[in-house]
């Protein structure tokens, strides 16, 4: 059991960041006085809310998925600049209740500071899910089975989430606006056509879309991005005897990389040299072949 | 040697701050886009680490020779056996760029994949199979790059192996191609033999190729320039939403071109309102200093209560985009259905979203062949000129004035069907049979709104006969002109008696008798009047109609008064005249009444006064950007 040591993580975050409370005084780049032509973050910063804010436009019922993660966050900061400072929909946490406690901890600090809408909806229990998936796999279709069940319970039409187009080679293949079928499905070989940033928002009775903001960021920008911004982050992702987290799932199938990186920018500095893929440490991805295709195929992120 | 492996960066470790260039490989099935990203990708160092000793163990062990599109066949529906790559990290270093390749993999017959990576692209590079030479996937890749507004364009001639390096073979394949995309405005950057198996000409020359001395793939893609923001064209800031999350009311948008900034004073299109900005509100910063130039997504504030919503374009007064309800433009064709003439479609410009009626249809012909026959439809992965006939005026520009603006996507049944560009707004030759030329009025809207302190509306008054309608209406009326507003009633018995004289009650004329209704009352709200319509109006799919046609401007009221008080109401004695079998086709004895179901407002005039309820009615319009003596806010959806 993973949820013990609130307290402990709640301390370790403190140490990780004692700057957060500045953060409002942080000017954001504009207001910095920058020369007006924009560098690559603010490029991505300026897709990003416009992704945001044609979701917000043309969707009914949206909510953002927020894993905890490095990517989920740097989105939630972009909601809040696309909508000035407010996250207008809920904010999503599909609970496998496996999380690492430092992820809960990060959940019920920031929930609050950031005064989201957080709904928390459980996933059900193992023996429900497709028993033929090797285990780790099928530990996080579990999450797509509670993902189905939290879609059902509040009805949502658009589900906002965090995936990149450099993290794996299916998440490549998506677009920006995705249409699910009603049992939450991808269809890869049905993808209507995105021409330019016209996106397709009309997603038939029952079925929901799926939202990418950060479809085009790399590992790479999200730290720069985290950096620039000073937004905080799960102190998992920095070294640690060693090693440290390049990604975070449950704490069953999620193992460290060997890394010395203690601080954002030493991480840029590992990314620059590293050739080891960003998810290597998540099991569910190499257990087999096709493991991964086949959960998003079900509709996992 | 050109290339630079990954490697420490001196100034910032975000190797983020050098020019990022996002480039398609495009071309006919088979003619290598595979192989050559594979290779780029090795010959960059960009493959992640012991993945290419895997592949090639894995080949071996399979027995079958080693294949440099191996790399890409990523998912498991693209491959013919095991092979899942887990990452394709599709980014790789020239001399002095960061490329992106954009959706690389992918079957070439899906069209819709290569136009979502295409449009997204600075360039391009287009290969060609040295035996095979250019094919109609090629020409019509071609063409797409066109409309995509994808200009910078290098071709690669590959597989120059298995034509022995021919340069006679080379040079034909040039020239066909080079006058290919010349006809379309495309001049290609470079024209490369390679053999992208053996790696000829990727990032090296050979002497197999010695009487080439132009560059290298690699060399040509480091040429290749980032599409630069358009800050030297007029501003336009398309209008995503409103937002009235607290006391501010910022007009959220991104800036397609030019610049803005507090103080200036700007024009919105199409209704050719004029305000100044006020303030540029930013989080967690405000309000946010300096110019604000185009690629931005901004939020701003104007110095006064303007009606306003999603669609319009915010200009410069001066270099405002034109309005029209008329436009041209060339579009590729993907619905499995042929797009023809008299068709429906929805078309959307920016942020703005239209029903349009296409007028007139083309050279419309398949870009894949060389001598195509025109046709007067357009079909599946064709192209064509159309006109087509907006309801409502829009904002636009032309290409050729402003490429982000200048371009649109049709949708039929909420997906994407089409796209391309605006080549004229004002419609060019004017197409059979729509022989008809609107004469806008000679005032703005704003002009009228600003005396009347109210938009444009139409009410529509729907209920049994006897419920009510017609005394709210007159009600309505006297106390919207009472406050200088100009409101104009439109009884439906009234105009029957002139207009729709001609009409019966049949179900098709009374189909009829609302579109009329509805298409006069459109006509007044457009002019800045509130039309108050009372009808019965009992059948909800005509009610449907006369909210397409109104848009935006309908206000539906359902007069909902219980039929037993309406009856015994009778002022014009139908009730009794129905009961005595004197009127056959008469709503609410006979016939059914299909409630609304989302009306704007119900009222039941058996439980309130006829004041109380002309209160209710002016809170409606007032809530919904009506009136304009409240503080309006008409982003109904925030």
């Amino acid at each position: 059991m993973h949820l013990l040591d609130h307290n402990h993580a709640a301390d370790r975050l403190d140490r990780a960041f004692p700057l957060e409370p500045s953060l409002v005084t942080q000017s954001s780049t504009q207001a910095r006085g920058r020369a007006p032509s924009m560098d690559h973050l603010d490029a991505l910063e300026a897709q990003s809310i416009y992704i945001f804010r044609e979701a917000f436009a043309r969707l009914k019922k949206l909510a953002l998925l927020w894993s905890l993660g490095k990517d989920s966050n740097v989105m939630i900061w972009l909601a809040r600049k696309a909508f000035f400072g407010r996250v207008p929909f809920p904010a999503l946490h599909v609970d496998t209740g496996k999380k690492f406690p430092e992820m809960y901890a990060f959940r019920d600090q920031y929930g609050k500071e950031w005064e989201l809408d957080l709904k928390i909806e459980p996933c059900p229990p193992i023996e429900s899910v497709d028993p033929t998936l090797p285990p780790a796999a099928r530990s996080a279709a579990r999450k797509t089975e509670g993902l189905k069940l939290a879609l059902a319970k509040h009805g949502f039409d658009g589900l906002i989430a965090g995936i990149r187009r450099d993290e794996e080679a299916t998440r490549a293949k998506e677009r920006v606006f995705s249409p699910r079928g009603t049992e939450g499905g991808w269809d890869v070989r049905d993808q209507p056509p995105e021409f330019w940033d016209q996106f397709n928002a009309s997603p038939p009775p029952g079925a929901h879309l799926r939202v990418h903001p950060i479809l085009h960021w790399t590992e790479a920008d999200i730290w720069a991005y985290t950096r620039r911004e000073n937004i905080p982050i799960i102190p998992l992702y920095l070294a640690n005897n060693g090693k440290r987290y390049r990604s975070l799932g449950d704490a069953d199938i999620t193992f460290p990389v060997v890394s010395d990186a203690s601080s954002i920018e030493e991480i840029l500095l590992e990314l620059e040299r590293t050739r080891v893929p960003e998810r290597a440490g998540r099991a569910l991805d190499h257990e087999t072949e096709d493991a991964f295709e086949r959960l998003r195929v079900a509709g996992y992120l | 040697m050109n290339m630079i492996v990954p490697a420490p960066l001196a100034a910032t470790p975000n190797g983020t701050t050098r020019p990022q260039l996002r480039i398609v490989i495009v071309g006919h099935v088979d003619h290598g886009k595979s192989t050559l990203v594979g290779r780029l990708l090795h010959e960059t160092g960009s493959l992640p680490e012991g993945k290419l000793e895997m592949l090639k163990a894995v080949s071996a062990r399979r027995g079958m020779p080693f294949e440099w599109s191996f790399l890409l066949d990523a998912l498991q529906t693209e491959r013919d056996q095991g092979i899942t790559i887990d990452t394709t990290q599709i980014r790789f270093r020239t001399g002095s760029r960061d490329v992106v390749l954009i959706d690389a993999p992918g079957h070439a017959e899906f069209l819709r994949n290569m136009i979502t990576g295409a449009s997204q692209a600075d360039g391009a590079v287009l290969i060609i199979d040295a035996l095979e030479g250019v094919r109609d996937q090629t020409r019509r890749h071609g063409y797409l790059l066109h409309l995509l507004g994808v200009k910078q364009v290098a071709v690669v001639v590959n597989k120059m192996d298995r034509v022995d390096f021919s340069a006679e073979r080379f040079s034909e394949i040039r020239d066909e191609i080079t006058t290919h995309l010349a006809g379309l405005g495309v001049a290609p950057s470079a024209v490369i033999p390679i053999s992208a198996r053996d790696g000829d000409g990727v990032a090296e020359r050979t002497p197999r190729s010695s009487w080439y001395h132009g560059p290298t793939v690699v060399e040509a893609i480091d040429a290749l320039e980032p599409a630069r923001p358009l800050e030297q064209l007029a501003l336009r800031l398309p209008v995503q939403a409103i937002y009235k999350f607290d006391d501010r009311r910022i007009i959220a948008g991104r800036i397609e071109s030019g610049s803005l900034s507090a103080g200036d004073e700007i024009v919105i299109m199409p209704a050719g309102k004029i305000a100044r900005v006020k303030s540029v509100e930013g989080w967690p910063a405000t309000p946010v200093r300096g110019a604000q130039t185009a690629g931005r997504s901004v939020g701003i504030t104007l110095d006064r209560e303007l009606f306003l919503e999603r669609g319009d374009v915010i200009s410069h007064v001066g270099s405002s985009p034109r309005d029209t309800r008329r436009l041209r433009a060339r579009i590729f064709w993907l619905h499995d259905k042929e797009l023809t003439k008299g068709a429906q479609i929805l078309a959307r410009l920016g942020t703005r979203e239209g029903r349009a009626t296409v007028v007139a249809i083309e050279k419309a012909v398949d870009p894949g062949q060389l001598s195509s026959v025109e046709n007067t439809s357009i079909a599946r992965n064709h192209v064509g000129e159309i006109d087509i006939s907006l309801a409502q005026p829009i904002a636009a520009d032309p290409y050729t004035d402003n490429p982000r603006t200048g371009r649109l996507v049709i949708e039929v049944n909420g997906r994407i069907a089409g796209g391309g560009l605006v080549l004229s707004v004002d419609a060019g030759q004017r197409a059979v049979p729509v022989d008809i030329v609107p004469v806008e009025s000679a005032l703005r809207p704003d002009e009228r709104s600003a005396r009347y302190r109210h938009n444009g509306a139409v009410v529509w008054l729907t209920g049994l006969p006897a419920s009510g309608k017609s005394t709210l209406a007159r009600a309505l009326e006297r106390r919207l002109f009472g406050k200088g507003g100009s409101p104009i009633l439109l009884d439906g018995d009234t105009l029957r008696a002139g207009l729709n004289g001609d009409l019966g009650f049949s179900e098709k004329d009374r189909s009829e008798n609302i579109r009329r209704l509805a298409e006069v009352a459109t006509h007044l709200a457009r002019n800045g009047h509130i039309a108050i319509v009372a009808a019965v109006s009992p059948s909800r799919e005509d009610r449907a109609a006369a909210r397409r046609i109104s848009e935006a401007a309908f206000r539906e009221i359902y007069v909902s008064t219980p039929a037993e008080i309406c009856e015994s109401r009778d002022p014009k004695g139908h009730y009794a005249k129905a009961r005595a079998g004197a009127l056959a086709s008469f709503t609410g004895i006979g016939k059914d009444y299909q409630p609304p179901e989302a009306s704007e407002l119900t009222l039941d005039t058996s439980r309130r006064s006829v004041a109380e309820a002309a209160d209710e009615i002016e809170r409606m319009l007032s809530r919904t950007g009506v009136l304009l003596d409240e503080v309006v806010d008409l982003a109904a959806n925030i």
